[in-house]
């Protein structure tokens, strides 16, 4: 134990491994920064910004910033609530998310941070872009209006399922996963079994033939909120 | 596809070794060859350097000169930045569009010529500009614009609308470009009357630091107090202290010459009229921090130097000063190559443009662990400006001491300022650190300055209660761009152009700078346009702090300045235009506009009209 290093998050001092990232070291401790784009076992990605705190006074991705003795780390300070609610409000407006008919509802980790975060409208205007759904797989949709860009897919594919289904083109406000085909999703060998498929937090990439399957109230997020799992220190325990 | 076709990308792909981090070069000579990198295009490079074609497509579409579709012969690329505008590029624009017979974004039917916007291109001291391929044109005006596209329906040869040369090196046999260097003011630096060529083709700065040790040519650059002279600032010194302090045997040092940020054009003159002795600081700095290999990342629109400068490096190859013992010095093997951009701002970010270097779409990285450990290829890597590259070289000739007694305590040195806008004689100007900003704009004829950028869209506003202030990392800090606006001009209609230019040229990585520039344009727009209410300000306020403090990199954090600075100097432009709803709704609801789709379903106009 002797190369533990110290932190304190708001004000609870809590232990870390050297090479760690605060947001692994606060998992650990049973603190939960809330995150999307970051999924255990793929390489942090820093793009969705919603893990955002003050590290010594900085504002950080918890995801991405390695922990340091002593570092002093605030994660419920009402500036940092700000701008995570700020950046789950843009990514609403961003997309065209209608939870309402959405297969993923219940079950969406854009929506359950929503539900934690008490959004029940977002401040920003709807920017309704034009994107495309892509049905042409046997097995697999892609509806890219639901697309928050947290490259899940493009890491799990790659590091997980050793193929390279996904990758981003475009740039700025037309940034988009494209597949690794000249058309479309079907004529790549992604595979309803891929990671790529099961990890992806919203409804943007979804089994065929699986609908509205779970009741509500079996689902997900249905009784407690996104991050509870952390919080009553499955982690810790699981370790 | 053609089997010529086909055999000429495998050449064009062989000619890098099928390496896959040269995506760049490849992608660059298939779309000059091609006029675009078609879907056939990008599975032959692919299966060439052994990756996936969405890899390919990756590359092809993130940068503004490469493209999927087919472009003409010659691309015309007209320059719009504010600049621009201000000098009558609209007229420009008007005259291409008709006499082409195409607006822009489109090809002529014949497939030969296109027509496109570009943001600043570097010439914005010479403005209204264009690129016609890789060839620069300068002051233009409707009537030129109109000669050209004749001109070019004749002959199709951008290189023959070049009549007069430009000065100094612009009328070299490889440049051959009318742009000027319209040098105004030397300093006792970069352009200095005693930075004779004589001492450079001695290498005289290069044989001094080679008598010493690396660290002692990082203790001379850590002592003269450098900083970083893009418009970051960062001490070279530790820069280069904590690359050559890094793990690893293969190191790398990087020039960057993307240039990108509007208003800046000052590199352009170095790299025209100095190059050796940017060439020489580099090479001082590879033997600092222990590298042999240099990499010259120079923007796309400076293509036209291109030519020049690969000479450049060959005469210092055939003088020793580049390759094995580099000038005798046994076991300091050192070379430079150019790596060509392909129009992204972006790339301007250090670990942006190592991305590009990889072959990879420009998109920055995350960090820890900063380049100095984990660079280019995974490799301890610095990044520098031109100009920091040349205070390296004057630093070690005439020692560290001479260059900190000039500019001021926390900036020393001079500044090359490339002035342009509203003024008499744009241009670039050295100063040394510490002038204040009324002294530039007197220097420059700006007798009516109402409002100056300083450091680009992002950097700051600022308004005649500010004049006073220096040019200096601490104050008025700038990488070199500095832009005047006269009495006529309008405060957020400049606001709104640099946001479009943000939400361009954003790599769209990350949630607040992604979404929240278009936000950010969305709502200046609407207070424009008179719509807007006194909430909208906060709103700005807030949003703005938020791009700021939750981006990933210089880009996002630096993208809502031009709102955030307005709002701090130039409040009452905006209190001006703003009004309290009467009724409480929404100014920029329009409910017939929105019931428009339903009514035309229907067949009828809502009952409420």
């Amino acid at each position: 134990m002797s190369d533990t290093m110290t932190l304190t998050i708001d004000g609870v001092e809590i232990q870390g491994q050297p090479g760690q990232t605060i947001l692994e070291a606060a998992e650990e401790a049973g603190i939960y920064i809330p995150r999307l784009c970051h999924v255990k076992d793929l390489v942090p990605h820093g793009s969705c910004r919603v893990c955002t705190v003050m590290a010594d006074g900085r504002p950080q991705a918890a995801c991405t910033q390695p922990i340091s003795n002593g570092m002093v780390v605030e994660n419920n300070s009402e500036k940092v609530m700000q701008i995570r609610r700020d950046i789950i409000e843009m990514l609403f407006v961003e997309g065209n998310h209608f939870c309402m008919f959405c297969e993923k509802s219940g079950n969406c980790e854009l929506q359950a941070l929503a539900y934690r975060f008490g959004i029940a409208a977002p401040k920003y205007p709807y920017l309704f872009p034009k994107r495309n759904v892509d049905a042409s797989h046997p097995d697999i949709f892609i509806d890219r209006n639901r697309c928050v860009l947290c490259a899940r897919c493009i890491r799990a594919s790659k590091d997980m399922d050793g193929k390279n289904v996904f990758q981003f083109v475009g740039r700025g406000p037309h940034k988009e996963v494209a597949v690794n085909a000249e058309a479309d999703l079907g004529d790549t060998d992604a595979d309803v079994k891929d990671k790529a498929v099961e990890l992806c937090p919203v409804g943007a990439i979804l089994k065929k033939r699986v609908g509205y399957k779970v009741p509500i109230g079996e689902r997900d997020y249905d009784h407690k909120p996104i991050g509870s799992d952390i919080e009553a220190g499955q982690a810790a325990k699981a370790k | 596809m053609s089997e010529n076709l086909e055999a000429a990308i495998k050449e064009i792909c062989q000619s890098v070794g099928n390496d896959r981090t040269r995506m760049m070069d490849i992608v660059r000579a298939v779309q000059e060859q091609l006029g675009c990198v078609t879907n056939e295009a990008m599975d032959v490079i692919a299966q060439q350097v052994s990756t996936h074609r969405v890899e390919v497509e990756s590359v092809v579409s993130f940068y503004a000169f490469l493209s999927r579709d087919q472009k003409g012969k010659v691309v015309i690329r007209l320059c719009n930045d504010i600049i621009d505008r201000m000098q009558g590029c609209d007229r420009v624009a008007q005259a291409f569009s008709d006499e082409l017979g195409i607006a822009f974004g489109e090809t002529t039917a014949d497939g030969k010529i296109t027509l496109e916007y570009a943001p600043c291109i570097g010439m914005c001291d010479q403005a209204p500009a264009a690129l016609i391929n890789d060839v620069v044109v300068t002051h233009l005006s409707g009537d030129a614009a109109r000669e050209i596209v004749r001109d070019l329906k004749q002959h199709m040869d951008p290189k023959r609308l070049v009549n007069t040369l430009g000065d100094g090196n612009n009328a070299h046999e490889l440049v051959q470009a009318m742009v000027l260097n319209n040098i105004r003011k030397r300093g006792s630096v970069i352009f200095a009357e005693d930075a004779r060529r004589a001492d450079l083709e001695a290498g005289e700065p290069l044989k001094k630091a080679l008598a010493m040790s690396p660290a002692e040519v990082i203790r001379d650059v850590t002592a003269a107090r450098l900083r970083g002279r893009g418009g970051a600032g960062f001490p070279t010194g530790m820069k280069w202290q904590f690359t050559r302090a890094a793990q690893g045997d293969k190191k790398y040092i990087i020039c960057n010459a993307d240039e990108g940020e509007p208003g800046t054009f000052k590199d352009r003159v170095i790299l025209t009229e100095c190059p050796d002795l940017l060439f020489e600081g580099m090479t001082i700095g590879g033997y600092a921090i222990g590298s042999d290999t240099g990499i010259l990342y120079l923007r796309a629109e400076y293509a036209y130097l291109r030519a020049f400068l690969e000479d450049v490096l060959q005469q210092r190859r055939n003088r020793g000063l580049l390759g094995k013992d580099v000038n005798g010095k046994k076991g300091f093997d050192f070379d430079i190559r150019i790596q060509m951009g392909a129009g992204a701002y972006i790339c301007g970010e250090e670990t942006a443009l190592i991305s590009s270097c990889e072959g990879l779409a420009g998109d920055p990285k995350n960090r820890p662990p900063f380049p100095a450990q984990k660079g280019y290829l995974g490799c301890p890597t610095s990044v520098n400006n031109v100009e920091t590259f040349c205070c390296v070289a004057r630093i070690l000739e005439r020692g560290p001491g001479w260059f900190a007694q000039i500019g001021s305590k926390c900036s020393p040195g001079t500044k090359l300022l490339s002035v342009s806008g509203d003024c008499r004689i744009p241009g670039v100007y050295e100063v040394p650190f510490g002038t204040p900003l009324t002294e530039v704009l007197k220097m420059v004829g700006a007798k009516d300055a109402i409002a100056v950028q300083v450091g680009g869209p992002s950097g700051q506003l600022v308004g005649p209660q500010d004049f006073e202030k220096t040019i200096c990392y601490d104050d008025l800090a700038t990488g070199g761009s500095v832009m005047v606006f006269g009495s006529d001009r309008n405060i957020l209609e400049i606001v709104d152009y640099f946001m479009d230019f943000f939400v361009e040229e954003s790599c769209g990585y990350c949630t607040p700078c992604r979404v929240g520039n278009v936000l950010l344009k969305e709502r200046i727009e609407k207070i424009i346009q008179g719509k807007g209410e006194p909430a909208d300000l906060d709103y700005l306020q807030q949003l703005g702090e938020t791009i700021k403090m939750a981006s990933r990199c210089g880009l996002g954090q630096t993208s809502p300045n031009p709102v955030l600075t307005t709002l701090k100097n130039f409040r009452g432009h905006y209190d001006a235009l703003v009004k309290e709803s009467k009724d409480g709704m929404q100014s920029s609801f329009d409910i017939r506009a929105a019931l428009g789709d339903a009514a035309a379903i229907a067949g009828r106009e809502s009952v409420h009209f």
